[in-house]
C-alpha cells in the first residue's frame, strides 16, 4: 500500500499544526464559531446531538495493520471504546472533545493518517473498490489513480469552498462494487480498442434528496490527463454550481439543469485551456505511486483446497469469501453486522484483533467497505480455517455478507442532528427477526439500506429494499422503497406507499420478502424477482 | 476605493475606483474593475492590457467562485493587481494567494501575526497554479 514520503508527511503534520492553531483561536474566542465551522468540517469534525463527531479518512478504504491498531487506540483514548465504519469507507468516532482533537490528529499523523476533507464543501476522501488489487475480474488496481487524485485534491486552493460536498470514486473492474455512478465523479479505468489504459468519467451522480445516476461525459481520458480533466470538471462546477439553495447545490443538479451535453461542452472547453497550463503531474509520478501497489509476495504453490468438514465454517466460506485473482487465495470479508448489533460498529478490542489478523493472514493490509464491513484481501485458502476460528472468538464471524442481515444504516436519530428517525433500532430488529426465523439464509442476497432522513447517508435509494426515516407530525415514520441497486445495472428504488411505524416497517419488509420467496424462479435474487414481476404484487401483500 | 491591508506588489496602487463589470463594458477606458461572485471573469479577457486592478468581492467567505475568477485571469496572462475584498479571513488567505491574489483588503482588519503564520505555514504544495510555487510532484521528479 501507499507510504508517505517526506512531502506527504510534512503536509499532514502541517495540517495538524494549523488545526491546533485554529482550535486555540476558537477556544480563546478569537475565531467565531461561524468562521470556525467550515474549518472544522474540512477536518471532519461535526457538532452532533450529544458531542463532536470526528470522521477519519481511510483513503480508498485501505489500511495497514498498524493503522488499524491506532484506530483502536484512539477509540479507547478519546472515545468510549468504539469506532463506527461508514459507507464512505471511513471511520468515525461519536464522543470527541474539541480540545482533544489536535492531539488525536497528531496520533493519526504518526501513522500516516488524517481527517483532511472528510467533511465540508470540498473534495472528500476518494473511495474505491474494496477488492482492489485482488478481484479476479479486475483490469488493473484502481488505487494508484485514486492516490494521484487524493494528492491533487488535498488542500486544492481553488476548490476549498465549493457549492457543496464533492465525492469521487475510482474503480477498474467489470463489476461495480463501489456504487461508482452514484458519485459526483465516478471514474472507471478501462482499456480502449487500441489497448491503451485510460479513464471513463461519469459526472453528476449522487443520492440525497434528488438521487441521480451519473451520465458518462467522456469515454476515454488518457492517463496523463487525469488531473487536468478532473480540474476542468471541478472548475465548471465551482463557477456555475448553484449556491442559492443548499439542496440544489450538488453537481448533479448542475449537470441535470444544463443537460449532460452542455456541461460536457463546458468541461471540454475548460480542459482544452487547462492542458496549456502545465498542471498535470508527469506520468513518472503515477509510476512512482504504482510501485506501492505491486502485488504482495503470493505463495505460488498455495493450494485451492479448503477443508469444509466444519459446517459452520463452510457456511462462512460460502457467504463471506470471494474469488481471488491468485490461485490458492481468497478474499475474506469480516462482517461488522452481528445479529442485533449496530451496523459498522467495532470495539477497540475487535479492531486490535482485525489488525493482528491482517498482519498474520493478509500481508498486513485490510480494507473498509462501503457496506461497512472489513475485508482481508489476500488470504491463503489454507489459512481460512484458522482465520475463521479467531474471528469466532472475537464475535466477528457472522456469516451474512450481502444478506438481509448485512444492513447498511446511517447513525440516524441516535446521533445525527439532521435525522428525522432512528435507523439503528430498525436495523437491529430486522437483523434479529430474519436471523432467528432462518429466513435470512433462505432469501440469500438482499441488500437492505436504511437512512434516518432524506440526506441518504444510508444509501436507501440503492437498496434492493430501502428504508427512509421521515418525520410525520412529530413522530418517527418509515417509508419503504423497493428495487434500488448500486451495481452496474444501477437503479433507484421506488417508494411503495404510505409509511409505517417502527414495528410496522419490520413487518412490511417481511411481507416483501415473503412475496419474493413465493414468486422466485430458479436462480433469482430478490432484485431479479422484483424486476420481473413489478411492484404491484408487493404492494398488494404489504398494504392489501 | 478600498485600502489593501496587504499588498505584494511594487507598482503604484491604482487611484481610480473599481467599476462594475457591467459599467466597465460601457466605459472602455476604465483601468479598475470589480468582479462580483456571479460575474464571468472571462468577459474581461479582451481588456487585460488596459486593466491595472481587478477587485474580486467575497460577500461571504464561503462563496468560492472568486478563487476560480482569479485563476482564470492569471492563467490568461493578467499581471495587474488582483485584490480580494470583502469577507477575507486569515484562514483562507494562503489559498487565495495561491490562486493569484496579490492584494488583500478585508472588511475587518486581520491580526498581522496570524497573517504572517498563515503565509509561512505550508512548506510545500500539491498543485501547480500560476503562483510559481513548485508542486511536490515536480520536486519528486526533478
Ligand atoms: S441520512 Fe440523515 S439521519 Fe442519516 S446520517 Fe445522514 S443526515 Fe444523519
Amino acid at each position: 500500500m501507499y507510504r508517505y514520503d517526506q512531502y506527504d508527511q510534512a503536509m499532514v503534520d502541517t495540517r495538524v499544526a494549523e488545526f491546533r492553531d485554529q482550535v486555540e483561536r476558537r477556544l480563546s474566542g478569537k475565531l467565531a464559531e461561524e468562521h470556525f465551522r467550515p474549518l472544522r468540517l474540512m477536518n471532519g469534525l461535526y457538532l452532533q446531538l450529544h458531542a463532536y463527531m470526528l470522521r477519519v479518512a481511510v483513503p480508498y478504504g485501505t489500511l495497514s495493520g498498524a493503522q488499524m491498531h491506532v484506530l483502536a487506540d484512539i477509540a479507547d483514548k478519546y472515545d468510549r471504546g468504539y469506532g463506527h465504519f461508514t459507507t464512505r469507507q471511513n471511520i468515525q468516532y461519536n464522543w470527541i472533545k474539541l480540545e482533544e482533537t489536535p492531539d488525536l490528529l497528531a496520533d493519526l499523523a504518526a501513522v500516516e493518517m488524517h481527517a483532511i476533507q472528510t467533511s465540508g464543501n470540498c473534495i472528500r476522501n476518494i473511495s474505491s473498490d474494496q477488492y482492489a488489487g485482488a478481484a479476479a475480474d479486475e483490469l488493473i488496481d484502481p488505487r494508484p489513480y485514486a492516490e494521484l487524485l487524493r494528492q491533487w485534491s488535498s488542500f486544492h486552493p481553488e476548490f476549498c469552498t465549493l457549492p457543496r460536498k464533492f465525492k469521487i470514486c475510482v474503480i477498474a473492474s467489470d463489476t461495480d462494487r463501489a456504487a461508482m455512478k452514484l458519485h459526483d465523479i465516478g471514474i472507471r479505468i478501462i482499456r480502449n480498442d487500441a489497448g491503451e489504459i485510460g479513464a471513463a468519467f461519469y459526472v453528476g451522480g449522487g443520492m440525497g434528496r434528488t438521487p441521480m445516476i451519473a451520465p458518462c461525459i467522456r469515454e476515454f481520458v488518457p492517463l496523463d490527463q487525469l488531473v487536468t480533466y478532473s480540474e476542468a470538471c471541478l472548475r465548471v462546477y465551482n463557477r456555475y454550481g448553484r449556491r442559492d439553495n443548499k439542496y440544489k447545490a450538488r453537481i448533479k443538479i448542475l449537470v441535470h439543469e444544463l443537460g449532460a451535453a452542455e456541461y460536457t461542452r463546458q468541461v471540454e472547453e475548460e480542459f482544452a485551456h487547462l492542458k496549456t497550463q502545465g498542471i498535470e503531474p508527469p506520468i513518472a509520478e503515477l509510476e512512482r505511486i504504482k510501485t506501492y501497489f505491486a502485488d504482495p509476495a503470493f505463495d505460488a504453490d498455495a493450494s485451492d483446497a479448503i477443508d469444509r468438514s466444519d459446517a459452520l465454517f463452510a457456511r462462512w466460506v460460502d457467504r463471506n469469501t470471494h474469488p481471488h485473482k491468485q490461485k490458492g487465495y481468497a478474499i475474506a470479508t469480516i462482517s461488522l453486522k452481528p445479529v442485533g448489533g449496530i451496523p459498522g460498529d467495532a470495539s477497540a478490542h475487535q479492531m486490535h484483533v482485525m489488525a493482528d489478523l491482517a498482519r498474520d493472514y493478509s500481508f498486513d493490509e485490510c480494507r473498509v467497505t462501503h457496506a461497512q464491513n472489513i475485508v482481508l484481501a489476500h488470504v491463503r485458502k489454507a489459512d481460512l480455517y484458522a482465520l475463521w476460528q479467531k474471528l469466532v472468538a472475537a464475535d466477528l464471524a457472522t456469516a451474512n455478507l450481502d444478506t438481509i442481515g448485512d444492513i447498511i444504516a446511517c447513525p440516524g436519530l441516535d446521533y445525527c442532528s439532521l435525522a428525522n428517525a432512528r435507523s439503528i433500532p430498525v436495523a437491529q430488529k430486522i437483523s434479529r427477526r430474519f436471523a432467528e426465523s432462518g429466513k435470512e439464509d433462505a432469501i440469500g442476497e438482499l441488500k437492505l439500506k436504511i437512512s434516518g432522513c432524506i440526506n441518504a447517508c444510508g444509501h436507501h435509494h440503492a437498496g434492493h429494499i430501502g428504508i427512509l426515516g421521515v418525520d410525520r407530525k412529530g413522530t418517527e415514520n418509515y417509508q419503504l422503497l423497493l428495487g434500488g441497486c448500486e451495481g452496474d445495472d444501477t437503479s433507484l428504488g421506488k417508494i411503495t406507499g404510505p409509511g409505517f411505524d417502527e414495528d410496522g416497517i419490520v413487518d412490511a419488509v417481511e411481507k416483501a420478502t415473503d412475496v419474493y420467496l413465493a414468486q422466485r424462479q430458479e436462480g433469482e435474487r430478490f432484485l431479479d424477482t422484483y424486476r420481473r414481476i413489478g411492484v404491484d404484487i408487493f404492494k398488494e401483500a404489504i398494504y392489501g | 476605493m478600498v485600502e489593501s491591508q496587504y499588498r505584494f506588489r511594487d507598482d503604484e496602487p491604482v487611484g481610480d475606483p473599481a467599476v462594475t463589470v457591467d459599467s466597465f463594458a460601457e466605459q472602455s477606458n476604465a483601468s479598475a474593475v470589480r468582479i462580483e461572485p456571479g460575474d464571468d471573469a472571462r468577459e474581461l479577457l479582451p481588456y487585460l492590457e488596459q486593466l491595472r486592478l481587478v477587485e474580486v468581492n467575497f460577500p461571504a467567505f464561503t462563496d468560492g467562485r472568486g478563487y476560480s475568477a482569479a485563476r482564470v485571469l492569471r492563467e490568461a496572462g493578467y499581471t495587474g493587481e488582483l485584490r480580494a475584498v470583502g469577507e477575507v479571513l486569515v484562514d483562507q488567505i494562503a489559498a487565495l494567494r495561491r490562486c493569484g491574489f496579490d492584494s488583500f483588503a478585508p472588511d475587518k482588519p486581520l491580526d498581522p501575526a496570524d497573517v504572517d503564520s498563515a503565509f509561512a505555514r505550508w512548506p510545500d504544495v500539491y498543485q501547480a497554479t500560476t503562483d510559481g510555487r513548485v508542486p511536490i510532484w515536480s520536486k519528486r521528479h526533478g
